[in-house]
């Protein structure tokens, strides 16, 4: 990093100009302003820097390997030229790179030798690879960069005991939990500022808790449990949260890091960065870390090309899909993993190695995903052979790798798999060619997961050729909506898994025509839903009720790019990003779809409800609170008219205040335009009138005779 | 009550003036062509034919005989509004932005825009009552340095009252030719100040700027009394005579918006001139509002837009006894 350094000299000579004694000022008094540094690295952020510095030694690109054979000077050449072959197919050694010496006195090798590259790239790349290579039985390469070499000389011989640090008890991390009025908070970025804020719908406002400018230099995201908040920077990534403020709580190392991810259990967090090759020949370089989120501890890495982690089974795209590591559900972290080229690698976290130490097989692996709360993953492979192979869905149980289910499908051309939230039931939609193999249709396969040999249902929609723009699970629930038919006027179904008195079947509720919708936001708790026209449609909202099936409110958040509900499910947020160059800002809205409030903010970034973890409450606890609800609420709804009138009488008090203020300028302008009467009557040559001012409206009636006609009118009819 | 939809000018609208009676309305407009209408049908009584450029303001004097324009073709013109003819022609030698008469009708404020190494300038001429005695020169003069969008009197003629590109807002004395009051950043506009509007006694001043926001000011101690924030820049701005109302016009650059004209906000709004509030808006436009104007009545209003329109826009009883 560069900084302009000053002199001290120069410092002195300027302080003697402005007449000031160094000596009286006390360096310890001198606070720069939050957030600013002046390019001043502070101690502790010398050391994310230290990647940098091992180039700047000059022998990045060496590598020792060690545990070579002894062998005398007849044999010489011909290790030499063992070596030379497994170290030149890794990289190219440069001319004179290989040394191995020899003790003068027995002319024999010492069992080392030295080895440089071209690039430090490629020495990394040759640790990485060979060591533990085994050359025979007795010949296992110990292989380490030159530069690391000193870093070891220095490990003291003796052992010493660590220091041991008092306990200091940390914060609360989940303070922000106990909020009396129990408000949700949640982050924005718009422009350089990121702000935490909490969602005051009572106040119908939104009441800061933390900004910082440059808080992040890429983007935010919240630990799925909601503790921490994540930012990205170019050497890593780090987590604030405190009871509080929000203080950096941990830091991970991790240079250029581009995209995170956290674990459900939010117990590890997932970092992940692509180097360019040095060669444009070579493919792009992947680096992913996994961190213990706690201690900051790298639990396991993974390098490699960015080849060997794009996903998509058969190829034909390049490019990684983020996550790589896909987590098993639960709160354990028990399980994570990925997708390679026909297999799929499952690790557990006990070790970070994979289960069996093997990867399962499974041959043009196309997609997978895991339950949301079992150690259940459901997999697509396409149909193979022209046709003679079906494609298949198949749902694997971990850590036994047992098949639960299989079901073979033809002549599909694609799949998507839905997992319901308490992993329940599992929609896989299935487009299928026609006849003719020019177009295709959709149809769903619905598992039950927790029935017994998990039965799957077929369901169709009444007309197979229409479109299924969006797919939805109510989330704890039993049903789904689905939107459908061809633009722009879908339709939209809602259907449930039970119907009536069977429980086994799928049912229909009903179906809404020619919506302009073309996404579906259910609220986290069920039974309310939002069917939004995003892009192309607008922005437009309708709340939906669909336990009694009717819209409660339609509305428009113009342009609106992002929804998000609230963890709670009673507040939803719209947002139009800076995706618009126009409108920026987001509304909060209540449930049932009644603007509370709306903040425009230019250059706005992201949205983002601090999540909260699942309820502390029992079952049993939960069931009694809803049935005796009227108790509990009166509570809440006393103290929401508190509110209310507090602010309509702050409100009168505020504008009292105003209109006090204004009499008193018009007064004053009165006092100041009287004086100024006669200037103004001299200015006009006398004119005398001065009451231009006061509008006066005259009501003039003005009689207009429009015709004049003569008739003669016959006595005799007036008579009778 | 149905908008009277006007398109006398074939491009977009710069200016609205009423007379003193408010039974004419003059309008400018890109096309050179200012024209005058009936205020209360909207009928065209009459165009100014002489610029040869885009025509940027005007004023008409009080006794509804002269008016004066501004146009980007270098000159001012004094005008005879019954007939049309064209009295004088005051020449500069770049574009004319703004012009006023003062108090009186014996003076006017003229305001120059910069062009080449000409700077913007702000220009007092005599007016004479007797055509045949006008002469061009300049009264005052003063170069404030950075370009000046609109000028105009302060009480009296005893101040000028500028506002520029840079969105600093300057109060001149006519008498010693400095600057006694320029507007800070914190308080002041960020960006370009697009109009300026005094109350109909001349008490207070309303300021428009494309940073999307307007500023009324105290016209004698300059103090800031109320801001309108607005969701779009503003380019136009207008105080009611009648009620504590203001109006702010304008709406997203037509450069930078879709064909639908709701992304725009095309729109004039009101708000409550004490509370700040906003209390109604009046859509129709297919661009940006430039001119605004209230009937001196304070019964009708019309916008004129970059649309080419120039809408006449009577109240309804309901706006009368609106609850605040």
């Amino acid at each position: 990093m560069a900084i302009d350094t000053v002199p001290m000299e120069d410092i002195i000579a300027r302080a003697s100009r402005l007449g000031i004694n160094l000596n009286d000022v006390k360096m310890d008094s001198i606070h720069l302003p939050p957030g600013q540094d002046f390019g001043i690295l502070s101690d502790d952020e010398d050391l994310n820097e230290e990647d940098s510095l091992e180039f700047e030694g000059g022998f990045g690109n060496i590598i020792v390997v060690d545990n070579l054979p002894v062998v005398p000077k007849e044999k010489f050449e011909k290790l030499e030229g063992v070596v030379k072959k497994i170290y030149s197919q890794i990289g190219v050694i440069k001319d004179d790179g290989l040394w191995m010496p020899v003790d003068p006195a027995t002319q024999k090798t010492l069992g080392y030798c030295f080895i440089e590259y071209n690039t430090p790239q490629e020495a990394e790349l040759a640790k990485e690879k060979t060591n533990g290579y085994k050359l025979d039985r007795a010949h296992i390469f110990a292989v380490n960069m030159f530069d690391e070499i000193e870093k070891f000389m220095k490990v003291p011989d003796e052992w010493a005991p660590p220091e041991t640090k008092p306990y200091t008890p940390g914060e609360n991390l989940q303070h922000w939990l106990t909020d009396e009025k129990a408000r949700d908070q949640f982050v924005i970025r718009a422009g350089s500022d990121t702000e935490v804020l909490w969602n005051d719908a009572r106040q119908l406002k939104a009441d800061p808790v933390y900004k910082r400018n440059f808080w992040t230099e890429s983007y935010v995201q919240w630990s799925p449990l909601g503790t921490y908040l994540a930012t990205v920077h170019r050497q890593g990534a780090a987590v604030w949260g405190g009871a509080s403020t929000f203080n950096r709580l941990m830091r991970y190392a991790h240079p250029q890091v581009k995209l995170i991810d956290f674990s459900p259990g939010e117990k590890y967090l997932v970092t992940y960065s692509s180097h360019e090759p040095s060669n444009p020949r070579d493919s792009h370089r992947v680096v992913l870390n996994i961190f213990d989120v706690r201690t900051g501890k790298i639990m396991r890495d993974f390098k490699g090309s960015a080849d060997d982690f794009a996903i998509g089974g058969t190829g034909g795209f390049a490019g990684v899909s983020w996550p790589v590591f896909r987590w098993s559900g639960g709160k354990d972290d028990k399980y994570f993993a990925r997708m390679g080229k026909n297999v799929i690698s499952v690790y557990e976290t006990d070790t970070f190695t994979l289960i069996d130490k093997k990867s399962i097989k499974v041959e043009n692996v196309m997609d997978f995903s895991w339950s949301p709360t079992d150690p259940i993953f459901a997999l697509f492979v396409p149909e193979l052979g022209g046709g003679n192979q079906p494609a298949r869905v198949s749902l694997i149980q971990i850590p036994g790798k047992e098949e639960l289910r299989q079901k073979n499908l033809f002549s599909v051309s694609d799949c998507k798999m839905y997992w319901q939230s308490n992993g329940d039931y599992l929609a896989v939609k299935v487009d299928r060619y026609t006849k003719t193999k020019k177009s295709t249709y959709t149809g769903f396969e619905l598992f039950r997961i927790k029935e017994r040999d998990i039965p799957i249902e077929v369901l169709e929609l009444e007309n197979k050729n229409d479109k299924i723009i969006a797919f939805a699970w109510e989330p704890k629930g039993h049903r789904f909506a689905v939107i459908h038919g061809d633009n722009p006027r879908p339709d939209i179904s809602f259907y449930s898994m039970r119907s009536g008195t069977n429980t086994g079947r799928v049912s229909k509720l009903t179906t809404l025509k020619g919506k302009q919708a073309n996404a579906l936001f259910w609220s986290p708790g069920g039974r309310f839903i939002i069917l939004a026209g995003l892009k192309g449609f607008n922005g437009q909202l309708e709340f939906y009720n669909v336990d009694d099936l009717e819209t409660m409110a339609t509305a428009e958040h113009f342009m609106a790019t992002d929804i998000e509900w609230d963890p709670t499910g009673r507040y939803v947020a719209t947002a139009v990003t800076s995706v618009h160059e126009m409108e920026n800002g987001f509304n909060i809205w209540s449930f049932h779809g009644k603007l509370l409030y709306r903040i425009m903010k230019d250059h706005f970034f992201q949205f983002l409800w601090r999540p909260r973890p699942p309820s502390f409450l029992s079952p049993e606890k939960e069931e009694e609170i809803a049935k005796n609800l009227k108790k509990y609420s009166k509570k809440y709804e006393a103290e929401d008219q508190d509110v209310s009138l507090l602010l309509s009488e702050q409100e009168r008090e505020k504008r009292k205040k105003l209109k006090e203020e204004w009499e008193m300028w018009v007064s004053q302008w009165k006092k100041w335009h009287d004086e100024e009467k006669l200037e103004r009557q001299r200015l006009r040559d006398g004119e005398a009138s001065d009451e231009e001012e006061e509008y006066e409206a005259k009501e003039v009636e003005v009689e207009e005779v429009l015709d004049i006609k003569e008739e003669v009118l016959s006595l005799d009819y007036g008579q009778e | 009550m149905r908008p009277i939809l006007i398109k006398g000018h074939e491009r977009p609208l710069t200016y609205l003036k009423y007379n003193k009676e408010g039974d004419l309305l003059f309008s400018c407009a890109l096309d050179r062509n200012p024209a005058v209408w009936y205020a209360d049908k909207g009928e065209l009584l009459g165009t100014y034919r002489g610029h040869i450029g885009s025509v940027w303001g005007c004023d008409v004097s009080r006794d509804s005989k002269l008016l004066i324009t501004a146009s980007a073709d270098q000159t001012a013109k004094v005008w005879d509004v019954q007939t049309g003819s064209e009295l004088f022609t005051f020449e500069f030698k770049s574009t004319v932005k703004s012009v006023e008469f003062g108090v009186g009708d014996k003076l006017a404020v003229i305001a120059t825009d910069s062009f080449r190494d000409m700077s913007s300038a702000i220009h007092v001429k005599h007016i004479a009552r007797d055509p045949s005695e006008q002469c061009g020169d300049s009264v005052i003069e003063f170069s404030p340095g950075g370009r000046i969008n609109r000028a105009v009197w302060g009480p009296l003629n005893r101040t000028i009252i500028s506002g520029g590109e840079q969105g600093v807002v300057r109060v001149w004395d006519v008498e010693t030719k400095k600057v006694i009051y320029e507007s800070d950043k914190d308080t002041g506009h960020q960006k370009a100040i697009t109009s300026l509007a005094k109350s109909r006694d001349g008490s207070h001043l309303l300021t428009a700027s494309i940073d999307k926001s307007a500023k009324l000011w105290d016209i004698r101690s300059m103090k800031l009394l109320r801001t309108y924030k607005a969701e779009a820049p503003v380019n136009a701005v207008a105080l009611s005579p009648l009620l504590d109302h203001v109006v702010l016009g304008g709406g997203q650059d037509a450069s930078t918006v879709t064909n639908d004209p709701r992304a725009g906000k095309f729109e004039a709004k009101f708000y409550h001139k004490v509370l700040e509030e906003e209390i109604g808006s009046v859509k129709g436009h297919f661009g940006p509002i430039n001119a605004l104007a209230f009937n001196p009545d304070g019964k009708s209003f019309a916008s004129g837009g970059e649309d080419g329109y120039l809408r006449l826009h009577h109240f309804d009883h309901d706006y009368f006894n609106m609850a605040i």
